[in-house]
């Protein structure tokens, strides 16, 4: 609530720094310490499913809405999955209104792979009649409070929206597709997926950046993985170069961090 | 099983769809100071409605279009989730939201304060999360609630409902089915303390007693819901 | 006819008295009744009545002291965000006099200032000066952001609040009247003293403040702080030079009567609220 200046003063950054490079953060937490995390699902009665998730201050809501549509040309007997986010002027000064901008693309385009190449969503199972008609499955993230971190919590909502998402049982009969909304059944889910992102201020990685400390960050990575430990997308971001040893021992990290994120999807 | 068989013709008594008596509003919430970020926000739930709406301001203008040399600018988008209603909504303004957000504008500004301060620029954000009927109505009295709680000084909290006729009888805060159903919607805003109206408009067919039932019905709704938002930031600020 | 306490939450728009009342701030008259503008605190003085906001936006005036930033630097000026809807300038004839000099090797975007508001004009141009004890830029430390409304109660009556947490934590502590707060000392404590004015932030228009602070203080700080009264230099320490000490806490207002009031008004702030060791000397 309280505004903060536009550019990061210069002894705001040194004094985040000089903590980090202590091992020590502003808000208290370890450099491998997520801030609080809440996650609620089924809040929009009007979506396919729905998940509004909390990581610290940073608030997005997820709907997804399925529908029938057409199959990609190239992939005529699987569904579609479609990624969109808006970074709302609500949640930060420095979002603008109009169309998305490269912030917004990146942020989709990475959950969107993330959710895309861990094959949480059985795709195949969403082809209705092939080479025709498939369920398309839209995903949009709304950014509501921005305070940092942004990938972590939209593939956490994106996760928890789609695993919430129910769609109607189809069947085709004399080439008519018959839509029973009286029969709905979830998505078809393979495995979980989470992503965790660090950021490298002064010479240290820390996991869950914060507004301030994405503000001054030198270099950003983005980590998904799915519960059996694989490697699903990456994404570095930044002005400064990591080092693979920076890199693997951030892989090491997710690999355990990823468990703790993975239990808010239970239920 | 319990069968209610109501007899005779008490009009005032007939109760609607949803089991409304022809004046009575939806269940209504407020909440204020529910966002980080904004320099002031509510969250409003009306029904199946679901709004949220952040103000920030006033702040510095640098868009010369959005500055008074004698008062504060008011810029108001209202939006609505992709996700918010029955098909999905392609996201960016339309011409609906782009009226919506002048008008909210409209209805709010004679509240406000403005000139003091000259030169700078008030934004209120309003998204609608789910939308269930009257979305327009829900996002100016949640503005209001955001604009107290961001500080910005005002006459008077404006507020808004709308009331309409369904069935040929005029009632009060249409739901989505009676909306599309109903013969008219009219939204009405109002300065509650003086009972002005800051926003009109009026979309169906209605008999000149039908509309001053409709308004009064309207306004006596608004009352109503003004004093959720009084509630609401009092209950912020730990009373 | 009045309808409110002293000290009652009203929203805007609340009719709190009818007649023989004056507005003050935070009120308007409208026929014969006075009404909030604001969400705040009822301030009845004589027959004076007021609201103090819990929440608003620093609007600069003459002669007051404010915490910005640099964000601009242009042909013979530098432009400060000064956490107000009204953005700052500081003439470098206010700095160099006559001379002529790089502005950047003065002053660099992102560089933080303790300055005086010298005038505010009618378009809203607000003209900064360093002219004064005290004032210049601040070498380390953290800054903290508060409602410009709760800096008095920050500050406390004389002083008392703020020296109270300066004597705890042993830090520097320069408040702006825009809300903005700087402080130095030793990194923890730097911590501490940031948890409790974020705590008289979020607590102002409640009272037995006070004490919950000296509480809160005597727990965070523990007794270590009684012992060891020696803050060891942290990096940006070294660069300290000489200082001087300004303690002009002036009195709040006057018919302040109990020990624990609530959000005094803006009006009765001390011109000086700062007592710090800064280190800006431009004439070498």
């Amino acid at each position: 609530m309280v505004n903060k200046m536009n550019i990061v003063p210069e002894i705001t950054r040194k004094s985040i720094t000089h903590l980090i490079n202590n091992e020590e953060r502003v808000d208290g937490r370890a450099m491998d310490e997520y801030r609080e995390i809440s996650l609620e699902t089924g809040v929009i009665s009007k979506a396919g499913g729905s998940a509004r998730v909390k990581i610290g201050n940073t608030q997005i809501m997820v709907g997804t809405k399925p529908q029938i549509g057409e199959p990609f040309p190239d992939t005529p007997d699987v569904g579609v999955l479609m990624t969109n986010s808006e970074l709302l002027p609500m949640a930060s000064p420095s979002f603008e209104p109009g169309p998305p901008d490269e912030r917004s693309v990146e942020l989709s385009r990475v959950a969107d792979r993330c959710i895309r190449e861990s094959q949480m969503v059985d795709l195949d199972k969403l082809c209705i009649i092939p080479g025709k008609k498939v369920w398309m499955v839209f995903i949009d993230l709304h950014i509501l409070d921005y305070d940092g971190n942004l990938m972590d919590a939209a593939v956490l909502g994106a996760v928890a929206a789609l695993k919430n998402t129910m769609i109607p049982e189809v069947k085709v009969v004399d080439n008519e597709i018959i839509i029973d909304h009286e029969n709905m059944k979830p998505l078809p889910i393979r495995e979980e997926v989470v992503m965790c992102t660090f950021a490298k201020i002064g010479e240290q990685l820390v996991i869950d950046p914060s507004f301030d400390e994405e503000e001054i960050l030198s270099a950003r990575l983005s980590i998904g993985i799915t519960a059996s430990d694989k490697i699903c997308a990456m994404q570095k971001g930044g002005d400064s170069p990591l080092t693979k040893e920076e890199i693997m021992n951030a892989v090491k990290i997710t690999e355990s961090k990823s468990k703790e994120l993975m239990k808010y999807l239970e239920c | 099983m319990i069968t209610i068989i109501t007899l005779g013709t008490n009009i005032g008594a007939k109760s609607r769809e949803d089991g409304r008596a022809f004046d009575e509003l939806r269940n209504l919430k407020i909440e204020a100071g529910v966002l980080e970020r904004a320099d002031g926000s509510a969250y409003l739930e009306f029904g199946g409605n679901k709004v949220l709406v952040a103000v920030y301001g006033p702040k510095e203008s640098f868009i010369r279009r959005f500055q008074r040399p004698d008062r504060a600018y008011i810029r108001c988008r209202y939006n609505m989730a992709p996700f918010s209603v029955d098909d999905r909504k392609r996201p960016g303004p339309d011409r609906r939201s782009i009226e919506i957000s002048k008008i909210t504008a409209e209805a709010l500004q004679p509240a406000v304060i403005l000139e003091k301060y000259p030169r700078s620029v008030i934004e209120i954000f309003i998204e609608v999360l789910e939308a269930e009927g009257g979305t327009r109505c829900a996002g100016i009295t949640a503005a209001s609630v955001a604009l107290a709680d961001a500080g910005i000084p005002m006459k008077d909290m404006v507020v808004a409902c709308a009331a309409g006729k369904v069935d040929g009888q005029v009632v009060l805060d249409l739901s989505e089915v009676e909306d599309k159903d109903g013969q008219a919607d009219v939204p009405v805003a109002i300065l509650p303390r003086s009972g002005e109206v800051t926003l009109l408009q009026s979309d169906g067919n209605l008999t000149t007693a039908e509309f001053e039932k409709a308004l009064d019905l309207a306004i006596k709704g608004c009352n109503q819901i003004s004093e959720v938002q009084k509630e609401a930031l009092k209950k912020r600020y730990g009373e | 006819m009045i309808f409110v306490n002293d000290k009652d939450l009203v929203v805007p728009g609340e009719i709190l008295a009818e007649e023989d009342f004056h507005p003050g701030r935070g009120t308007f008259k409208e026929e014969n009744k006075i009404c909030s503008s604001v969400v705040g605190l009822v301030a009845i003085r004589n027959k004076k009545i007021s609201v103090i906001p819990l929440q608003s936006k620093y609007i600069p005036k003459r002669g007051d002291v404010v915490i910005g930033e640099i964000n601009d630097i242009r042909f013979s000026m530098w432009g400060l965000d000064i956490n107000s809807p009204y953005s700052g300038l500081l003439p470098a004839s206010e700095v160099f006099g006559k001379e002529k000099r790089e502005l950047e090797k003065v002053f660099k975007v992102g560089d933080v200032l303790f300055l005086r508001v010298i005038d505010v004009d009618e378009v809203k141009k607000v003209k900064l000066g360093l002219k004064g004890r005290g004032l210049g830029k601040f070498r380390g430390g953290i800054l903290i952001y508060i409602t410009p409304t709760k800096v008095p109660r920050l500050i406390g009556k004389k002083g008392s609040m703020i020296n109270m947490i300066k004597d705890k934590t042993h830090c520097d502590i320069v408040v702006g009247q825009n809300g903005v707060v700087w402080v130095k000392g030793q990194t923890e404590m730097e911590r501490i003293a940031e948890k409790v004015i974020k705590m008289i932030q979020n607590q102002a228009h409640t009272s037995g403040l006070t004490d919950r602070v000296r509480e809160m203080l005597a727990e965070l700080t523990g007794e270590e702080i009684e012992e060891s009264k020696e803050i060891p230099e942290d990096l940006d320490e070294a660069e300290e030079l000489e200082g001087e000490t300004d303690e002009n806490n002036n009195d709040q207002s006057p018919d302040e009567k109990e020990e624990d009031s609530s959000v005094e008004e803006d009006k009765n702030l001390p011109q000086e609220i700062i007592e710090s060791k800064l280190n800006f000397n431009l004439k070498r």
